[in-house]
């Protein structure tokens, strides 16, 4: 069996998919440079609303003043396109990619995993549904019977293997778009539907159509076998809108946002994938600059399907980086990879969930600011304070855990910045941090220099100082900047 | 209908009667508190006097500059560290020093290390640093600590880590102080029957009752040590060892064994007269 996906009015259902308070109302699809565009596609409420196809912008606005008006958008269907084919994906690895409307999926077997045929076929309907398009699904023992089924009823069809005949009869002759000169032929004899041409004796058809001929009438029949030619779609999951208004704050950018994460993740759910790192592009309407591209990277420790949380840390992530101008156009791609399969284990020490963790430093990083959270990797220099911030990640418990030492000892803490004081020396040796704090023990100094080749060259003269501070004794390393000829506290120990 | 003479002569009745009974009833406030999990701080003298630190409740440590706060932190962290728990520190100062964490065998990985931002450095130091600044234009002094406290809140909220430190050591009390109490308690809060440790590094005690364990430490005496056998000039001498002293100043946690005393005291080594 084969089962046809068809998207009645596609060019709409591109614009609806995301945007889905568009079905209740008249939405025509424009295409042409303005004023010359015209009214291509629209939807049976517009056609309701006296628009016809043809129809200058001006025409449809004086018709029917409430009705949408769109421009075409061929990136936004090929995005609705990818979902119809991430629909076929979810249910079968052989799937025709036939046209921009429709496709065909080999749903062969799929009655013993999803029940009798018409529970197939609403399934396959419910999954186009949850991917924000409205479609006919038909399912017949051929391909283009499909097809023509798909096509000529709304809804879910059905058709038993050697009722094809019958159930397409009724169906307009034009269905089969054959050539225009062949449709006035047909038309001169008064074949209208499916069923009068296949009523036809072949002999005689073939004796004044010829091949063609037979071949529409095997098409009305419904039994031309042909081979299906499945395709692979791409792993790119990509989505788009562009914006009628541009969009000046966070708060509306969030609802935009929230559609394409909803779609973007249904689509992954449909091919079993997650995602580990969300691409944000925004064309930014400028009204001194004209466009310009801003772009954002969201990296993901693990591969994850949750939109709500990609909204909020897409949300703390632009709240930190705001765009610098209002908004045109949003496109937002994600990275399809394998979802994560983790088995926790009963005995395995206490670890952050993933997903809750990476939006905790997200705020976190709201708070403070993103090269002050995350892990320290110490560098391997005699720099002082040689250190860089790296991202935080949980890492897996490994079966050999290291064993902890069991003591403590004298550790530093840093200033950062150093701080500067002014020392009192006599013999060589500091004696007194103004204001007024005696040094009771000291050692040094000790030398420490580097990179002389570079602007980040140092030459230090460090010391050890125990510091007289009202009734307690602090511990300090300061040093004599030999460049400057200033003193610093670099650290205390504690 | 009872009148309330005769609701409260039943009552004592009752009481008296399950007093006599051997039932084993009796007021939940007699009853003895669960002793938490404790774990080890890796400075056997603390743990001696502590029985280590309680999971799920918060622990303050407080004590002036140079009172080895920070090495019983960087302990603790090692040993948390080594059991492969995920721990969180919340540098108030940023004044976390990574060499020392590293030598102390901190596995820095598994340490998520949040520095708050510090608008001038004349807010966080005490002492010599305090002083020397003193009188320049302060800008918002307590900004660092509202990101520590907002951070703390947040990772407590999260979940998961087995340690989470919130470092206040140079935060002068003067600003400390201003922290609520509500705010400590809804961090007790947090971290009640979970397997956190939560540990505030302070110079005083600010939680009061919030805290279930308030250690005091105290910097007894540092040795200079000679390189050479008679007193010489100053870079003949090396800090050696610092001897630290520890009191338990309030606890709420019920010890299985008492220590004999509510003081002890360990010694510090300095990296280098390790290394001697």
């Amino acid at each position: 069996m084969f089962a046809c996906l068809f998207v009645p009015d596609f060019r709409v259902e591109a614009f609806v998919c995301l945007e889905p308070e568009l079905r209740l109302q008249s939405v025509a699809v424009l295409e042409g440079k303005p004023p010359l565009s015209r009214i291509i596609a629209m939807n049976d409420r517009a056609r309701d609303a006296a628009l016809e196809l043809g129809m200058t912008r001006m025409q449809a606005q004086l018709r029917a003043p409430e009705a949408v008006l769109r421009m075409r958008s061929p990136e936004q269907e090929a995005t609705a396109h990818a979902s119809l084919l991430d629909c076929g994906h979810a249910f079968s690895p052989r799937v025709e990619d036939t046209a921009l409307d429709h496709i065909v999926i080999d749903a062969s077997g799929l009655d013993r995993l999803l029940g009798d045929l018409s529970q197939v076929a609403q399934q396959i309907a419910q999954r186009g549904t949850s991917l924000g398009l409205q479609t006919n699904v038909a399912l017949a023992s051929n391909p283009d019977a499909a097809i023509y089924a798909a096509h000529g009823f709304p809804g879910i069809t059905v058709i038993p293997t050697g009722a094809e005949t019958e159930r397409l009869g009724t169906l307009p002759i034009e269905n089969l778009f054959p050539p225009p000169e062949t449709l006035e032929t047909l038309y001169r004899w008064g074949v209208r539907t499916f069923a009068q041409l296949a009523a036809l004796p072949e002999v005689a058809l073939s004796q004044r159509l010829g091949q063609e001929g037979l071949q529409l009438q095997k098409l009305a029949r419904g039994t031309f076998a042909r081979t299906l030619v499945p395709a692979e779609a791409p792993l790119t999951f990509q989505e788009s809108m562009e914006l009628e208004y541009p969009i000046d704050l966070l708060e509306p950018l969030a609802f935009v946002l929230a559609r394409l994460l909803e779609h973007i993740c249904a689509r992954l759910e449909s091919r079993s994938l997650a995602t580990n790192a969300l691409h944000l592009w925004l064309q930014l309407e400028d009204m001194d600059r004209g466009s310009s591209i801003f772009e954002r990277d969201l990296q993901l420790p693990v591969p994850m399907l949750n939109p709500k949380l990609f909204l909020q840390l897409l949300h703390l992530d632009l709240k930190s980086h705001p765009p610098s101008a209002p908004i045109g156009k949003v496109r937002l791609t994600a990275d399809a990879v394998r979802p994560r399969f983790a088995q926790g284990g009963l005995f395995l020490p206490v670890a952050p969930e993933a997903e809750r963790l990476e939006l905790t430093l997200a705020r976190a990083k709201g708070v403070v600011s993103e090269e002050r959270v995350g892990v320290a990797k110490v560098l391997d220099t005699h720099r002082p304070d040689p250190f860089r911030m790296e991202r935080f990640e949980v890492t897996a418990p490994t079966d050999k855990a290291p064993v902890a030492k069991q003591s403590g000892r004298v550790v530093k803490r840093i200033f950062r910045p150093p701080v500067s004081v002014v020392v009192l020396v006599s013999n060589g040796c500091p004696v007194r941090l103004q204001p007024h704090r005696d040094v009771l023990a000291c050692s040094g100094p000790w030398h420490s220099s580097g990179e002389w080749w570079s602007d980040q060259a140092w030459q230090h003269e460090e010391w050890d100082v125990a510091v007289r501070e009202k009734e307690e004794v602090a511990l300090y390393r300061i040093y004599r900047d030999m460049t400057k000829g200033r003193w610093f506290i670099a650290a205390s120990y504690d | 209908m009872f009148s309330a003479a005769a609701r409260v002569l039943d009552f004592s009745r009752a009481q008296a009667i399950l007093a006599d009974s051997e039932l084993g009833v009796r007021r939940a406030s007699t009853l003895e508190r669960p002793s938490p999990e404790m774990v080890s701080t890796g400075v056997p003298a603390i743990d001696a006097l502590t029985g280590g630190l309680p999971r799920g409740a918060l622990t303050e440590i407080v004590g002036p500059a140079s009172s080895g706060r920070t090495s019983l932190l960087l302990s603790l962290l090692a040993q948390a560290t080594a059991r492969q728990e995920a721990c969180a520190l919340v540098d108030a100062s940023d004044a976390f020093d990574p060499e020392s964490a590293v030598a102390a065998g901190i596995d820095l990985k598994r340490l998520l290390w949040v520095r708050c931002r510090v608008t001038s450095p004349c807010e966080t130091r005490t002492g010599v640093a305090r002083a020397v600044i003193a009188g320049k234009k302060r800008t918002d002094p307590g900004a660092h600590v509202e990101q520590a406290l907002k951070t703390a809140d947040l990772l407590l909220q999260s979940g998961g880590f087995g340690v989470v430190v919130l470092d206040l050591s140079d935060v002068p009390p003067a600003i400390a102080r201003r922290v609520p109490l509500t705010s400590w308690f809804r961090f007790r809060r947090a971290v009640e029957n979970t397997p956190t440790v939560l540990l505030a590094l302070e110079q005083q005690a600010y939680a009061k009752a919030a805290a279930s364990l308030v250690l005091g430490l105290a910097r007894r005496n540092c040795q200079w040590k000679a390189i050479a056998d008679r007193a010489g000039p100053s870079h003949t001498r090396l800090m050696g060892e610092i001897e630290i002293g520890a009191e338990v100043l309030r606890s709420q946690i019920a010890i299985k064994k008492r220590p004999a005393s509510a003081h002890a005291h360990y010694v510090l080594p300095s990296a280098w007269s390790i290394r001697s």
